[in-house]
């Protein structure tokens, strides 16, 4: 479809715009920089700061008018330096810095600031201002990110439609009126959005600042390179800024593909996990007086003879590789070659809390796609928590375009208010539920009244992949033309799969591994970046496999759980220390780039890997990332064709009995901040983590006579944990939801994983009161 | 201080229903909660963010832009003496002067005993009755500062308690549409054809 | 000419009667009363036609907004986007332009008029919910409102099936809470969803187009509505009878201030002068202790001010902006001999910056910035260098030309209205509106006041140019 352009003319140039587009726009595009501090090309115009007063003239002789606010018209005239323009934007400046305190020796924004680059630019040069400034206590603690400096605010509106329109969080808002307005949060309540950092980014002045960089450089010092988020597997582009071999801050850049400039706080804020305590500079081998630092050598050395000893006396079988899904496309290439050579079948970047490997092998949708899909349908985890800035995306696409959302959901999620229809089903219901709503002839109409994207992925972590995934296949075999776009969650989870780290066959993947490594038959694993002691969702078997395998190699830029007891512990380097590209989950390849060098002799995994082949005498053939991009794209083609193998549900007991009084349905999913490395080890997330708690219907708080932070008694066939409840009114009396990995913060709070089987497809439990 | 009552409640939702979009009626819950307590408390935002479905900093935001909404304790009685430019140039200092010494408090204070807040005022739309001010949103016209103190005496005794309610009520009488009668509000978005009476007058005109 | 108690300022004449005829009555805002006194006929008569033949009486009655802009409301009502339903009516009752005191009158004396008049024209435009906005300062105007619309339902002129014909629409009663800006429809729509009344910008958010959630709305003054049931009962053509062609009709026009009579008056559209409103027998009867006038407000408080050089212009809306000022919502207010000019318009301004929404940069700013340099003019501290900053900050409002009255003294010309302005609506400029009139008309008072000029303070903006 092609649109016709309109032809406009700014300052004597013509030139061609696209139809609705504002002037400022189109006048930016030919050139000509119209100043501006409300208006942001994301959100609505609101034309407030009046700052992009041009004279346009559409037949009835020329107008100041605001340019955000004017779409473009055939043969219109727009001049952006008429005496009648300057004086009225230096009018405007002289206005805007009436009030606005002259600080910027000492603000954060001094050097980047729209305010003080626009009043060199196009300002009066001099106030007659010299009243007494608005004054007001700062800054103040709007959020545990984000400070608030009133008296530089210029009320452009722009972080308060972020909360608004853009994130769906209406925490802060103006208040009182006129001269006296203010931005302000609720008493008592923060700006706890998932997505606050986003609004120090666009302040236009420094009203607001996030924690993490406060008082840490001059832009002017600032070092950057874009890169790659690989926090999750959005692939949200960014900028990393650097000084002095640190990593600063991250920056959101707006790819018109993906983030739109957004950036998740997770994703924003975790790059102080690059510097913190735990990383591991150099090998450690285990000793009897706990870990040794060792040269890579001897470290080297030690790992082969483990490997090679494996495979003389067990064969391959008694290797096994877990993770991957957090590095690169190149490091999950040359660690699936390194398996390749050594006739390896037990490699799987997923920790049995993702979906079988053959999703990907379903028609697969973009981002683009989904955000003009006539019907999306969510079968996945709440993207707010786990795929926030997909969720930003989504939102989106239902709250200004048509698309309509269909939700399966045991619990709800942040987009169940957006949604068309938001089905509730019982853990081991999603396929009935999938039957009953697709019997819905005004479902079946919305369903083709346009294209249909799916969004699938682990929605229960308590359930097995299995029974999902038997959903989705459902769901997508329902639906004509249905495409797919995978909720997994590691970064490079997609680059991984495809680069050949994906397991062949169910009996190869984390679970086999672990179950053969409980089993005895494991002599060697090799933890890659991974940590199942933690995020394996049967805790029990995590610890069994770890405990019965023979020896544990541990690749990790962190020291972790599963990494303390490891025979031998490999540095590696993390992102920001390593140059290479990512896969987002539509299957987007982009680069990622290396802004610092790592904490001592830390290694990207793809050299580990390499040395590794070469030392046991399967030279990979090569030495750079360039390398092994040229090889990716060589064989990029083939991967995939064992995905398509159809996929079958192996048990039919879906259906655990209520024997025992095992009758409510355990839900657990991920939110945003957990005990996860990335989180635990960035001093201003850590604390965010909600900690561990279990959430129930009002009901069953009344049945049982007890209330918030009371502690319960789950009991499952597995096992059983005490927990403190909480009330959650969107829950049904059958159905209860933990969220998975929170700290261990209070001693007594057990881990919900231990309830979790991986053997079982739901899980079921009973409460007890802990008199 | 409070959640809105039982009572007020089922008045709110009565509110609520009569708007196509619940946020509508922010401005007239405000008025209810400030009519029980006589001022706007923080338990009652949170409760009015709760039935209409926004954040309580949405109704903070809202509630503050207005003037008449008290987000702290005001007297029993609320003196609103207008100043703007008829009352202005008819005298409206004086009666400020006349208010001031009588109830011993300056402008924008409240007495001791709570019973009496002062405000300037602007334009209370009374121009040709000027000089004049509000008790509680009930004016008195052309008021002389004798008629101010007597005014502040008479509220002080009780004697103007049938026409004075307390800070915080307005109308004493509520709209109230019967069931059998209403319409009903519909989302707009569920609507896109005309009203009745113009689609069944155009199908039996011209066009 | 006689005045009722129970109508505090209205002081009927001998004059003809559209909107106030039933003032005289104590019970005039009674069903009983309003159905004695050819109450609902119009409705009546509507219904007994086409929407469409409804909707074209009101065009051919020339019918004039009273709220300020002076639109015609029959052309107002066809300007919504054909086949976007569902379309609104919003009443604004928000009255509370300085100076204004005439629609909190209608709806606390004839609030059946007004209900039968937001019924006449939902009709005619295909309305299909009325919203009847009341400012929240008048508690005794909302309870006569509630009471009316009470008793209307109960009767069947309100609510589903309306006199059994095939119109049904609710009006629903809501109330400000204090924001003169609000009565700006835009603003007034913001504040009826629920939100801070702020208002929007035109393009695109003409109410006509995107109004009320969205939709279409027609934004309408409680008096031109009360003029409604008028015109569906006697015509178009007996409406047209009175006043001129171009103002028809009535109008309701509040004068207050330094006269002798101060009262709110309907008068003849049109052909009434100021001279005759100000000095007339019938009218205000002069100016207070046989003083002189010194100038007047002739259409509220955000109108240029007019001198005695004005007295002869008729009440119309055109010839008075061709004079430099505008009619607005019919509020006119006089200021003797003894006034003092500079307090005059200080009271003005801060009137406008205190009830600037904030939204705007120069009128957030500006407005109180004025305000100050006023302050300081009129407490004594000023320099004739804070005259000119006064008209420097109003160029960064109001760029260009601003609309000004002739005065054969000062030998000026008159500079037509409107002014163009920087802001959204038209808060910001009435903040400068008065500081410009005083100090184009009255210089000298200012100059008298101030002393010499010093050098100028200007702080160099570079300050703000940090360490770089």
């Amino acid at each position: 479809m092609s649109e016709q352009l309109v032809e406009i003319t700014v300052n004597g140039k013509t030139v061609s715009a696209k139809p609705g587009e504002m002037v400022i726009a189109a006048a930016e595009r030919a050139g000509d920089f119209i100043p501006r501090f409300c208006y942001h090309p994301r959100m609505s115009s609101v034309g407030m700061c009046r700052q992009c007063l041009v004279e346009i003239d559409t037949g009835r002789g020329p107008m100041l008018q605001p340019s955000c606010m004017v779409p473009v018209a055939p043969g219109m005239t727009v001049d952006t330096q008429s005496e009648t323009t300057k004086r009225a934007q230096e009018g405007i400046l002289e206005l805007l810095l009436a009030n606005h305190p002259l600080d910027c020796p000492v603000c954060d924004k001094g050097g980047e600031c729209p305010l003080q680059d626009q009043a060199f630019s196009h300002g009066p040069g001099e106030s007659r201002y010299i009243e007494e400034k608005r004054h007001y206590e700062k800054p103040i603690e709007i959020s545990s990110l984000i400070m608030l400096d009133r008296e530089r605010c210029i009320l452009c509106d722009r972080c308060t439609r972020f909360a608004d329109e853009v994130a769906g969080d209406p925490l802060i808002h103006f208040v009182e009126r006129g001269n006296a307005t203010q931005v302000m949060t609720y008493p008592d309540e923060p700006f706890s959005s998932h997505f606050s950092g986003n609004t120090a980014q666009i302040c236009p002045v420094g009203a607001l600042t996030a924690k993490p960089y406060r008082f840490k450089a001059r832009p002017w010092d600032l070092e950057q390179n874009n890169s790659t988020c690989t926090s999750c597997s959005v692939g949200c582009e960014i900028s990393v800024h650097s000084s002095r071999d640190q990593v600063l801050r991250y920056q959101g850049i707006d790819n018109d593909d993906v983030n739109w400039g957004w950036l998740c706080d997770r994703g924003r804020f975790n790059f102080e996990s690059i510097h913190a305590e735990g990383r591991i500079a150099e090998p450690l081998i285990k000793t009897a007086d706990g870990h040794q630092a060792a040269s890579w050598n001897s470290a080297m050395s030690i790992t082969t003879d483990l490997l090679k000893g494996a495979l003389e006396s067990k064969g391959p079988s008694s290797i096994g590789v877990i993770g991957g899904a957090r590095g690169t496309n190149e490091d999950a290439w040359a660690w699936a070659q390194l398996c390749s050579a050594l006739g390896v079948d037990r490699h799987d970047p997923q920790l049995g809390d993702g979906m079988p490997a053959a999703l990907l092998g379903m028609p697969r949708a973009t981002i683009r796609e989904m955000a003009s899909a006539s019907t999306v349908v969510l079968m996945a985890p709440d993207l707010k928590e786990e795929l926030p800035v997909l969720y930003l995306r989504l939102r989106d696409a239902v709250v200004n375009g048509s698309t309509k959302i269909i939700e399966f959901t045991s619990t709800g999620s942040g987009l169940t208010r957006h949604a068309w229809r938001s089905v509730r089903h019982g853990a081991g219901d999603i396929s009935t539920a999938v039957t009953e709503t697709l019997a819905y002839a005004e479902v079946q109409a919305q369903l083709s009244s346009g294209p249909v994207v799916v969004i699938a992925g682990r929605s229960n972590l308590a359930s097995s992949a299995e029974l999902e995934f038997a959903a989705v296949q459902q769901l997508v075999a329902s639906i004509d033309g249905a495409t797919v776009l995978p909720a997994l969650r590691r970064g490079n989870v997609v680059g991984a799969l495809q680069a050949g780290l994906a397991p062949e066959s169910p009996q190869h993947d984390s679970t086999s591994t672990l179950a053969a490594a409980a089993g005895g038959s494991i002599e060697v694993l090799v933890l890659l970046g991974c940590d199942p002691l933690a995020d394996f969702p049967d805790r029990e078997l995590a610890i069994a496999g770890l405990n019965g395998a023979g020896r544990v190699v541990s690749i990790t830029g962190h020291m972790n759980a599963s990494t303390v007891s490891a025979d031998v512990v490999l540095p590696a380097a993390v992102m920001s220390e390593k140059a290479g590209s990512t896969t987002n989950l539509e299957g987007r390849v982009s680069s990622v780039s290396k802004k610092i060098n790592t904490p001592g002799v830390a290694r990207a995994d793809w050299m580990i890997a390499v040395e590794l082949a070469d030392r046991l005498g399967s030279n990979l053939g090569v030495g750079s990332v360039e390398e092994i991009s040229a090889q990716l794209a060589s064989t990029g083609a083939e991967v995939g064709a064992v995905w398509s193998v159809p996929f079958e549900l192996t048990s039919s007991e879906t259906s655990v009995s209520s024997k025992g009084g095992y009758d409510i349905d355990l839900v657990v999913s991920r939110v945003m901040y957990d005990g996860g490395v990335a989180t635990a080890s960035s001093p201003s997330l850590a604390g965010l983590a909600q900690g561990r708690a279990v959430a129930v219907s009002p009901d069953v708080l009344e049945q049982l006579g007890i209330s918030t932070g009371d502690m319960i008694r789950l009991v499952s066939e597995r096992g059983s944990v005490e927990l403190p409840v909480c009330r959650d009114d969107r829950l049904s009396r059958d159905t209860i939801w933990a969220a998975f990995g929170q700290p261990d913060r209070e001693s007594g709070h057990g881990d919900v994983r231990a309830l979790i089987s991986s053997s079982a497809h739901v899980s079921r439990v009973r409460i007890e009161r802990v008199s | 201080m409070a959640r809105l009552t039982d009572a007020n409640v089922s008045i709110a939702e009565e509110i609520i229903a009569r708007y196509p979009r619940a946020k509508s009626a922010l401005i007239p819950l405000l008025h209810l909660a400030q009519e029980q307590d006589g001022w706007v408390t923080d338990e009652a935002m949170r409760h009015i963010a709760e039935l209409i479905g926004v954040t309580p900093a949405e109704v903070l935001g809202t509630g503050t832009f207005y003037e008449m909404f008290k987000f702290e304790p005001v007297g029993k009685y609320l003196i609103n003496v207008c100043g703007t430019m008829s009352c202005a140039l008819l005298g409206a200092d004086d009666l400020m002067h006349a208010a001031e010494e009588e109830l011993g408090i300056h402008e924008g204070g409240t007495t001791d005993d709570g019973m009496f807040t002062l405000h300037r005022a602007e334009c209370q739309a009374a121009c040709t009755e000027a000089p004049c001010l509000q008790v509680n949103y009930r004016f008195k016209f052309r008021a002389t500062p004798v008629e101010v103190r007597q005014l502040i005496s008479d509220l002080r005794s009780g004697r103007l308690d049938d026409e004075v309610p307390p800070h915080g009520t307005l109308a004493r009488i509520r709209q109230h549409i019967p069931a059998d009668r209403g319409v009903g509000a519909v989302d707009p978005a569920d609507v896109t054809e005309p009203p009745a009476w113009i689609s069944a007058a155009s199908q039996g005109g011209a066009s | 000419m006689t005045s009722f108690p129970w109508a505090p300022g209205f002081i009927e004449g001998n004059r003809p009667q559209i909107v106030t005829s039933r003032f005289q009555y104590e019970d005039s805002f009674t069903l009983e009363r309003y159905l004695a006194t050819g109450g609902y006929e119009g409705l009546r008569s509507a219904l007994a036609r086409s929407p469409q033949d409804m909707h074209e009486e009101v065009r051919s009655s020339t019918l004039l907004g009273r709220g300020g802009a002076g639109f015609p409301a029959g052309v107002k009502w066809g300007l919504t986007p054909e086949g976007v339903y569902p379309r609104y009516l919003v009443v604004n009752g928000d009255e509370s332009e300085p100076g204004t005191y005439k629609d909190r009158l209608l709806m606390e004396r004839d609030p059946h008029q007004l209900i039968e008049g937001c019924l006449i024209a939902c009709y005619a435009a295909g309305l299909s919910r009325c919203f009847l906005y009341i400012r929240g300062e008048m508690a005794l105007a909302q309870e006569r409102v509630a009471a009316a619309l009470n008793d209307a339902y109960a009767a069947g002129y309100i609510g589903k099936n309306i006199l059994g014909s095939a119109f049904s629409i609710d009006i629903v009663l809501h109330w400000g809470a204090g924001a003169y800006v609000v009565g700006e429809e835009t603003a007034l729509i913001e504040s009826l969803e629920g939100n801070r009344g702020m208002p929007r910008l035109k393009p695109p958010y003409f109410p006509a187009a995107i109004g009320l959630y969205g939709q279409p709305t027609i934004v309408n003054n409680v008096e031109t509505l009360s003029n409604l049931p008028f015109i569906a009962t006697k015509g178009a053509a007996e409406y047209t009878a009175i006043g001129t062609e171009s103002s028809p009709g009535t109008r309701m026009v509040a004068v207050s201030g330094h006269v002798r009579r101060p009262g709110v008056y309907e008068i003849i559209n049109g052909t009434t002068t100021f001279r005759d409103l100000l000095y007339g027998e019938e009218f205000c009867q002069g100016i207070r202790d046989g003083n002189d006038l010194k100038a007047f407000v002739p259409g509220g408080g955000s109108a240029p001010w007019f001198l005695p050089d004005q007295l002869d212009l008729p009440f119309e809306g055109r010839l008075v902006g061709a004079a430099g000022s505008m009619l607005g919502s019919g509020a006119i207010m006089v200021m003797d001999s003894t006034t003092d000019i500079p307090s005059a318009a200080l009271t003005l301004t801060k009137f406008y910056a205190h009830e600037s929404c904030g939204k705007c940069v120069p009128c957030r700013e500006g407005g109180t910035w004025l305000m100050r340099i006023l302050d300081r003019v009129v407490e004594g501290h000023g320099t004739t260098d804070d005259l000119d900053l006064l008209l420097e900050v109003g160029e960064s409002i109001c760029p260009g030309d601003m609309p000004h009255a002739a005065s054969a003294d000062l030998q000026l010309e008159a500079t037509p209205f409107p002014y163009k302005m920087t802001t959204i609506c038209f808060v910001g400029p009435s903040a400068y509106v008065p500081v410009h009139s005083a100090l184009t008309l009255f210089r000298s008072e200012f100059e008298a006041r101030v002393a010499p000029s010093r050098s100028r303070t200007r702080i160099p903006v570079t300050a703000v140019g940090g360490d770089s």
